[in-house]
């Protein structure tokens, strides 16, 4: 009998808990080796890329490497200063070294971002620099009168300090007026908030017309004998075996004008030869697209809830005196909460971020903000800014999680 | 026993067929009145088509011809929720999304009781299988026996005219579910509940039912109170499927109303009691309880036949002792005797005459 306040011991009077933790060392550690790979996997090819994107989004050192003498002016001089004579001097000794370093291209393009031409400005004005002379004031305007702009040295300003949260603002349409208050850009210039809205809205009513489709589908799957759901459950995974490019390409074809689906209705005479219908390159196709591919991801889900969920259930129901659709909607329908739920976050998540179908048949209206997203960092090499729209993406996402979490409760999460 | 006497079917199926294929028949030509009150069981192996009339009583299947009458009234049209018919399932089907006490209050609030009603009726049929501290717990926190209670308080709490029951003592262990019969039984008698039972367990058939219906090859082979069923089967499934049974084959050598004298397969001739046998010569199996055979000619009625019988095996099970024994050819002969104080101790090889009364030994058809 061993005495219940002393420290347990084993029967040869070592301490329990050590020789617990002995005993189950080695299992552990095998534990641990066995987990190490996706771990390390995981740290390499996700966590660092994600977080260089997010510092990429604040901090762009570009300008402020290539300038250190407007650096130093700016600290010395608050926003609203004269351009003055030291500001030029500094500006043609930071465009001294931007010639020997060959630094006026990168550091041009980081002012273009927010003044468009300054990257030409830029590499200009430091091939001629040595032909400058004092006084400044008066020699560099000469050169190009651009360079009185109060906007440029706003932006030259805001540049030189690496750290910046411009990046976010342009994400949002906004951006600093001279004196350096948050406003919104012109209204032409307007797309991203727009896109962010387009992205949102498309992505919830893919959601729910896969939600629909979907829920049929995936009761039938639970309901059937196993020999036929499993054919069914083929049918439905057939989309995942083939080359994304094929099933969207196959859209182009089925519904573009002179498309498959366009012929038949004239064929038939529902729509006259001039009334082809529009179908592709626009919201539509997207949409079309977008839920075809991924309607299996809503179906898993759903049918991983649903197939154990005995008949039994529907039958106390009925027997208790719900009719069909009471007992669907009281007994059944509540039950498949964690798998439209889950279903519902993927495929949400999933076209908040798709890239590649709306690319192909989204046409102009169809677009959103991944494809944005891209532009920046394949065409207008403007990485801070896609990291920027990708943050606030990513941002939007783990809020979406969190909501989730709060209404449905991240251990309901059924996947499969 | 009253209930069974009743010949106002409450419940009445006529003629009724099931086919799911169209092609074999499920259910064949069943007929079967159940009165008001009354606690039927249906036993039977499993695919006997019992659980299928069940369903269709309950509304789940249709019949494929014939009518099933409820109070009077056809219901074959009758979707299930509109039958008023309570029913007890196998795996209890308590919603797992619900309370128990909204569990309960389901069947109530479909029907438009108001809140306070509701509440009231929750409490009463709670109270009734002792489970009053449960309202607010979740399935899932309620053992096997527990969920058994509330399941069978949800079956009840709408006042229903017939509570159905399939197998819902299936899954509980031993004990547990000598118990719930028990608990079952009572709640028929207080409520003057009609009940009819699913099973495939036929202890539980014998100690719960008014009468049994024994199902196999969708027909009811006999229909009547438990201790006919196993003292006085109707055909040799019925004396083979419920409770343990020796089997002797044999001709018919003479026969009377009450009496038949049948000559085993070996030469021995031996009294029974004719059930289904209408002539001499024919083909029987004669079927005699194990623990109505007798080993000690005082025990035995005066010029009762006596066959000869080799000791093969002798089991101490505690109350009794079971012994195996050759008997006219067969070795699987089984009697069964009480452990009294003074019982004769038999020894494997020993030569012994056994015998019985005539009434025990029934010829039947042969199977």
């Amino acid at each position: 009998m061993t005495d219940a306040t002393a420290m347990l011991t084993t029967n040869d009077g070592q301490p329990l808990k050590a020789a617990l933790a002995r005993s189950q060392r080695r299992a552990r550690r095998n534990a641990l080796l066995l987990v190490a790979p996706l771990f390390l996997f995981v740290l390499i090819t996700f966590v660092i890329p994600i977080g260089q994107m997010l510092s990429q989004s604040v901090y762009n050192n570009n300008f402020s490497v290539a300038a250190p003498n407007l650096g130093a002016w700016f600290d010395d001089h608050p926003q609203g200063s004269e351009i003055d004579e030291t500001a030029f001097a500094a500006l043609v000794a930071d465009l001294q070294y931007m010639k020997e370093e060959k630094l006026s291209g990168s550091a041009g393009t980081r002012i273009n971002y927010d003044i468009s031409g300054s990257r030409s400005l830029f590499t200009g004005s430091a091939r001629k620099v040595d032909d400058l002379t004092p006084p400044y004031a008066i020699s560099v305007p000469a050169l190009d009168e651009k360079w009185t702009d109060p906007n440029l040295w706003r932006a030259m300003r805001s540049a030189s300090s690496p750290l910046t949260g411009d990046f976010y603002l342009a994400a949002l349409d906004l951006t600093r007026d001279e004196a350096g208050v948050i406003v919104q850009v012109e209204p032409r210039q307007r797309v991203y908030k727009m896109l962010f809205g387009r992205t949102l809205m498309l992505s919830a009513l893919i959601t729910g017309i896969c939600l629909v489709l979907a829920f049929p589908i995936a009761h039938l799957l639970a309901t059937l004998p196993l020999a036929k759901s499993n054919l069914l459950m083929i049918l439905v995974l057939l989309p995942f075996w083939t080359s994304l490019l094929v099933r969207t390409t196959s859209w182009i074809v089925l519904l573009q004008q002179q498309g498959v689906v366009n012929s038949l209705l004239v064929s038939l005479g529902i729509i006259g030869d001039d009334g082809r219908i529009q179908m592709i390159y626009n919201q539509m196709g997207t949409i079309i697209a977008m839920t075809h591919i991924l309607l299996p991801f809503m179906v898993l889900p759903l049918y991983s809830v649903m197939r154990p969920i005995p008949p039994s259930y529907v039958r106390a129901a009925r027997s208790l005196g719900a009719s069909s659709w009471t007992a669907f909607r009281r007994i059944y329908l509540p039950q498949t909460v964690p798998g439209m739920a889950a279903g519902a976050l993927l495929v949400f998540i999933l076209s908040v971020g798709y890239y590649i179908t709306p690319a192909l048949v989204g046409g102009a209206d169809g677009q959103l903000i991944s494809n944005l997203i891209a532009f920046h960092m394949q065409k207008s090499l403007n990485w801070s800014l896609a990291a920027a729209l990708a943050g606030l993406l990513l941002f939007g996402v783990l809020v979406l999680y969190w909501l989730y979490d709060k209404l449905v409760g991240i251990d309901n999460l059924k996947l499969g | 026993m009253t209930a069974t006497e009743t010949d106002d079917g409450f419940v009445e199926f006529d003629h009724v067929q099931k086919s799911y294929d169209g092609e074999t028949l499920v259910v064949k030509d069943l007929n079967l009145s159940i009165g008001k009150g009354e606690f039927l069981t249906m036993l039977g192996p499993s695919g006997s088509g019992k659980t299928t009339c069940l369903m269709m009583l309950a509304g789940f299947e249709t019949a494929t011809n014939g009518a099933i009458r409820l109070d009077g009234q056809n219901i074959n049209e009758v979707p299930p929720h509109k039958r008023g018919i309570g029913m007890v399932f196998q795996n209890y089907a308590l919603f797992p999304h619900m309370s128990v006490g909204e569990n309960l209050s389901f069947p109530l609030e479909v029907r438009g009781f108001g809140k306070s009603e509701r509440e009231a009726k929750v409490r009463r049929a709670l109270d009734m299988v002792q489970m009053g501290d449960f309202a607010f717990r979740r399935p899932a926190q309620l053992s096997g026996g527990q969920q058994q209670r509330i399941a069978l308080a949800r079956a009840l709490v709408f006042d229903p005219k017939l509570v159905l029951m399939d197998e819902p003592l299936g899954a509980l262990d031993k004990q547990l579910r000598e118990h719930m019969q028990f608990e079952i039984k009572r709640l028929h008698e207080n409520l003057g509940l009609t009940v009819v039972y699913v099973t495939h367990d036929q202890g539980e058939a014998l100690t719960m039912s008014d009468r049994v219906a024994v199902f196999n090859d969708g027909r009811i082979q006999q229909l009547a109170p438990p201790e006919d069923l196993y003292e006085r089967p109707d055909n040799s499934f019925v004396a083979q499927f419920i409770g343990e049974n020796n089997k002797l084959p044999g001709t018919v050598e003479e026969l009377s109303a009450d009496k038949a004298l049948v000559k085993l397969d070996t030469g021995e001739l031996i009294d029974c009691t004719p059930v289904n046998v209408a002539d001499r010569g024919q083909r029987t199996l004669v079927s005699i309880r194990p623990e109505r055979v007798e080993f000690k000619p005082e025990m035995m009625p005066p010029g009762a036949h006596t066959i000869q019988a080799e000791v093969l095996e002798v089991i101490y099970m505690g109350d009794i002792f079971r012994t195996r024994m050759l008997v006219a050819g067969s070795d699987e002969f089984v009697m069964k005797s009480r452990n009294t104080l003074g019982q004769t101790k038999l020894v494997p090889g020993q030569h012994i005459q056994i015998g019985w009364h005539p009434q025990d030994a029934r010829a039947l058809d042969p199977l």
